[in-house]
């Protein structure tokens, strides 16, 4: 059982959903206000979605500094895997553990419907458990998704494999690329704009995001990282 | 020390593409201004700053535009600053 900490800012809304789904995996998940120092000997690190000091100045901008902050980097920079689910990507993003920006959508309206996402590299620690090519159904609900980089950031992220996930089907929100999710350069540090948390379970309306959590644990375990597997559209634990 | 005005103006990178000022240019071109083009949104932050010059002045708020008030990836900014009176 792996410890996940959910980190809490002022104005996070989606820390109760990725907590569950991090329990529903099977993972020690506790959450983390963002005054506090110490993750507690977390094993991985969730930034969940919302609107950190109500997206003032710029969405992430003022929440990147908040003491927590600190122990992430250096959670990242030892390697943790560290999550940052829409507002999370905008705050690791803002902190300059991922690389680009987010803008206001191409089209200026809020989006809170489905999206469709290719998995483009399973060399993450949130991926691990998907295969290469997968679409996945996730919901979006954001305002400022559209992923900027400048060009040699971009074509480095290309090159290097390092957007995780692409929007297929239609872009709603003007990314560069299509980008739905990067990763750094270690690959540890992970951003998605859809939000998997609100998809891992059928009652939900389908499973396509559970394997992000169901990563977690297989990851470290010490048995192969397909420990879960999708039979018709359920994913199971063998 | 003195007090010194710093007017900053933060704008949406050149080469990016800035869905408010477009929408703005519309509204305006259906308005009947039809003369407007390159229409940009940004923002504008007034803040008071005590520094022993001008000089100082700026150089500190140059600091904050690049560790929080803008973002170098998405944004550009300029300065401007006058004796507080």
């Amino acid at each position: 059982m792996k410890r996940v900490a959910v980190i809490v800012f002022p104005g996070s809304n989606c820390d109760g959903d990725a907590l569950a789904a991090a329990r529903e995996a099977g993972s020690d998940a506790y959450y983390v206000w963002h005054r506090e120092t110490d993750l507690q000997q977390a094993d991985c690190v969730i930034l969940p979605g919302g609107f950190s000091y109500g997206d003032y100045l710029r969405s992430g901008a003022i929440a990147r500094f908040s003491p927590v902050m600190a122990a992430v980097a250096a959670h990242a920079r030892a390697g943790g895997p560290v999550l940052g689910i829409c507002n999370g990507l905008q705050i690791l993003c803002e902190a300059g553990l991922l690389p680009g920006g987010l803008m206001r959508n191409a089209r200026l309206r809020f989006l809170s419907r489905p999206a469709w996402v290719r998995v483009e590299t399973t060399d993450t620690p949130f991926t691990c458990l998907y295969q290469q090519g997968d679409v996945l159904e996730i919901p979006i609900a954001h305002g400022d998704g559209r992923y900027v980089a400048d060009e040699r950031t971009a074509a480095e992220l290309e090159a290097s494999g390092r957007v995780v996930w692409r929007y297929v089907r239609d872009n709603p929100n003007g990314s560069m690329h299509d980008i739905a999710g990067v990763c750094s350069t270690g690959r540890n540090v992970v951003g998605i704009m859809p939000h998997p948390e609100r998809r891992n379970a059928a009652v939900l309306g389908g499973q396509d995001g559970a394997r992000v959590f169901h990563a977690m644990e297989a990851r470290h375990a010490t048995q192969h990282a397909v420990d879960v597997r999708a039979v018709g559209d359920r994913h199971l634990r063998v | 020390m003195s007090d010194y005005r710093v007017q900053v103006r933060v704008m949406p990178r050149a080469a990016l593409l800035d869905p408010q000022g477009q929408a703005v240019e519309h509204a305006l071109h259906a308005l009947g201004f039809g003369d407007v083009a390159q229409v940009r949104v940004g923002k504008h932050l007034v803040l008071e700053v005590k520094a022993a010059s001008r000089e100082e002045a700026l150089a500190r708020a140059r600091a904050m535009c690049d560790r929080l008030l803008a973002n170098p990836v998405t944004e550009d900014y300029d300065l401007g600053v006058e004796a507080a009176g």
